[in-house]
């Protein structure tokens, strides 16, 4: 038994915790009669792979096979997107979607469906998977794709983990000729400058805004509009980089050794940091070409940083609402958090595409991610902010929640009831998949 | 091109090692008890970094093989990494006497017979580089484990003596004592992060150590200093203490 949580360290549990190394010793685990759950690099915020029996996929991580032609590459579960950027960027590869944060498991970026940047133009990362392995709790293995098996497959991916243990996916990089991007940062000055301004970078690759939740009145959405696009080898200006496009130039590795206390965050230093952001970029469009760490992944450079919030822990709010929602809606949920002087020095704010998946998460909308670290207040405040979320027609993003009720998803998620149903079908027998959050949802009994 | 042998290859330092060898270009013979663990490694190096990997079975303790085992190489090696190793939980087994056996004969036994064969080729070919993967846990006898640590107190003067037997015939010798390592034979415990290393930066100090020609590599460098008060207190306090 060990100490082990996520990545909001919040909630802590005590867990029997084992890996393994090859199909056989998983299917030994499984023959074990009770609940369990997979747990890749630990970064998705809440309880969602937390068990009081864990199984840690993070050694089952070998690549299994590469085409250089297609791009098509086979790999095991636990395999980082890291692991992958590292190994393929210099070859001239890039992932087909990626979250902001480069430190998570192949496993664990289907199981939560997770989204990127360029969301309104690629989708989820689970649109991407042409094929893969899952184990199911009677030790028998399903090679589903979209046509083969195709509602194992669709409970799998976005099914948080409870339909079976993914052992393998295959799934097409993206040729690139450098490992920069093209980027264009744009000032907002409020909310109806920044969705404007959404509106009219649909034609990017890429985009996102960090938008700062401390600004109140007429400032309130003010904003960093970040577009970009994979800079073709004529882009390059700087020698360094034409020297060797895919070997990217990186910046400083930061790290924070501890827990920082619990006052270090208070709304000063939260609007000291957000003021700072937002006044690097000054008013108008700026240009830039930016090494790919830089622009997909600027909080993977502090280690550790979510022990900023101390030891009490953290929780990333994420909720999506539906396009036709959107000004009207996030203006007002917007101005809820402003009013609490909760919110954090962390918000991100993307219009997805289209997508219409069983379980996963990215509707057509605005979809706004803030921090807020764990106390009474914010958690009362999340109570009035899902009834708006979900009076708005939007929910929550599972990969970041870790205190959602059960009457909240069961409103929020169309599917919520068939998905149920498919998982206690699919977790007949001794061994159930199930999680902490599964169980506080209503997902599993 | 440089061939690296990595006798027990399936452990997760010996992975992480491996990583290391073949990003830098060398070809890799990796040798392990169980050889259909090492298929799904050997394919992801490949897929890393086009290494040329070659996979062979290997048991510590079947001793009389081990130097026909050697002699079958098709390419022998320039640097050899001896990292295989068996821990018990000591206070379940302390009393039975085939896990006493099969602890020494994996952790000193098989590798004084691996390793002297592969001391005789080097020696003869005046030139090479031995690694193994001694512990910590050999610096001083403790009530927690001292079946494995004097399995490892064994191994680490017997690479003391081959590096004395080796160095003036060009062959380079060195002993590895990771402290906690957070591996699959820890997955389970709590240990003090700090003092804790991934199986990269072990890699890292195996790497680098051999590049250097060090002799005795401690791979987080406060443990040389633990360790060096724990040898020093007297055995009359330290035997009342709980190690």
């Amino acid at each position: 038994m060990r100490k082990i949580a996520d990545w909001g360290n919040y909630p802590v549990i005590e867990a029997d915790v084992s890996g393994f190394d090859t199909t056989a010793q998983l299917q030994q685990k499984l023959e074990q009669p009770g609940d369990v759950i997979a747990f890749g690099n630990g970064r998705s915020y809440g309880d969602a792979s937390l068990q009081n029996k864990i199984l840690l996929t993070r050694r089952f991580n070998k690549f299994l096979s590469f085409n250089p032609s297609t791009g098509e590459l086979c790999c095991q579960a636990g395999v980082l997107l890291s692991e992958i950027l590292e190994v393929f960027v210099p070859k001239g590869w890039f992932l087909p979607v990626t979250p902001g944060t480069k430190l998570i498991t192949i496993g664990g970026a289907i199981a939560a469906d997770v989204h990127g940047k360029n969301h309104h133009v690629d989708g989820s990362f689970g649109q991407h998977i042409r094929s893969m392995d899952v184990m199911r709790n009677d030790g028998t293995v399903i090679t589903c794709s979209p046509s083969e098996h195709a509602e194992f497959f669709q409970v799998t991916v976005g099914g948080m983990g409870l339909s079976g243990i993914i052992l393998n996916a295959t799934f097409r990089l993206k040729k690139i000729e450098t490992a920069y991007i093209r980027e264009e940062s744009v000032r907002a000055e409020n909310l109806d400058e920044i969705m404007d301004g959404f509106e009219a970078s649909n034609d990017w690759t890429y985009s996102v805004a960090w938008i700062d939740c401390l600004a109140k009145g007429d400032a309130m959405g003010r904003s960093i509009l970040m577009r970009g696009e994979h800079a073709t080898a004529s882009d390059l200006v700087e020698q360094a980089h034409k020297d060797s496009p895919l070997i990217p130039k990186n910046g400083l590795q930061l790290g924070i050794p501890i827990n920082f206390p619990n006052f270090v965050l208070n709304p000063l230093s939260m609007k000291a940091f957000n003021f700072a952001y937002y006044n690097k970029t000054r008013p108008g469009t700026h240009k830039h070409i930016v090494d790919y760490n830089s622009f997909f992944y600027p909080l993977d450079a502090i280690n550790d940083w979510n022990r900023i919030y101390g030891k009490r822990g953290f929780t990333q709010y994420q909720f999506v609402i539906p396009k036709e929602a959107g000004r009207e809606g996030m203006r007002k949920i917007l101005k809820r958090i402003t009013e609490s002087g909760l919110g954090s020095f962390l918000a991100v704010l993307k219009l997805f595409g289209e997508q219409d998946s069983f379980m996963s998460f990215p509707i057509a909308g605005y979809t706004l991610a803030l921090d807020f670290p764990i106390s009474v207040k914010a958690m009362a405040l999340f109570k009035e902010l899902d009834a708006m979320v979900a009076d708005y027609g939007g929910r929550l993003y599972l990969a970041k929640d870790s205190r959602m009720d059960a009457a909240m998803f069961e409103r929020t998620y169309p599917n919520a009831d068939d998905f149920r149903q498919a998982i206690a079908m699919l977790n007949e027998g001794e061994t159930k998949f199930s999680s902490l959050q599964s169980k506080r949802i209503g997902i599993t009994s | 091109m440089k061939n690296v042998l990595i006798l027990g290859a399936t452990s997760d330092m010996a992975q992480a090692i491996a990583k290391k060898y073949a990003a830098a270009g060398w070809s890799l013979t990796l040798a392990a008890l169980e050889k259909e663990l090492l298929e799904p490694i050997a394919s992801d190096l490949a897929v890393r970094s086009g290494a040329e990997v070659q996979t062979l079975e290997f048991d510590a303790t079947d001793f009389s093989i081990h130097r026909k085992l050697y002699d079958s190489l098709p390419t022998k090696p320039d640097v050899v990494i001896a990292a295989f190793g068996y821990m018990s939980d000591q206070i379940e087994v302390r009393s039975n006497d085939e896990d006493i056996r099969r602890t020494i004969d994996i952790n000193f036994t098989g590798m004084a017979t691996m390793l002297s064969v592969v001391a005789d080729d080097f020696e003869n070919r005046g030139s090479g580089a031995i690694a193994a993967i001694s512990s910590v846990a050999g610096d001083r006898g403790r009530q927690s484990n001292y079946i494995y640590g004097s399995a490892k107190a064994g191994l680490t003067v017997f690479l003391a003596g081959l590096r004395n037997r080796l160095a003036k015939k060009g062959v380079h010798v060195m002993t590895v004592k990771p402290g906690f390592a957070r591996t699959k034979m820890t997955e389970n415990l709590e240990l003090p992060a700090a003092l804790t290393a991934s199986p990269e930066q072990i890699a890292d100090a195996v790497f680098q150590g051999l590049e250097k020609k060090r002799n005795v590599v401690y791979t987080l460098w406060m443990w040389r200093y633990i360790m060096l008060i724990i040898k020093h207190i007297p055995e009359f306090i330290f035997k009342k203490m709980k190690m």
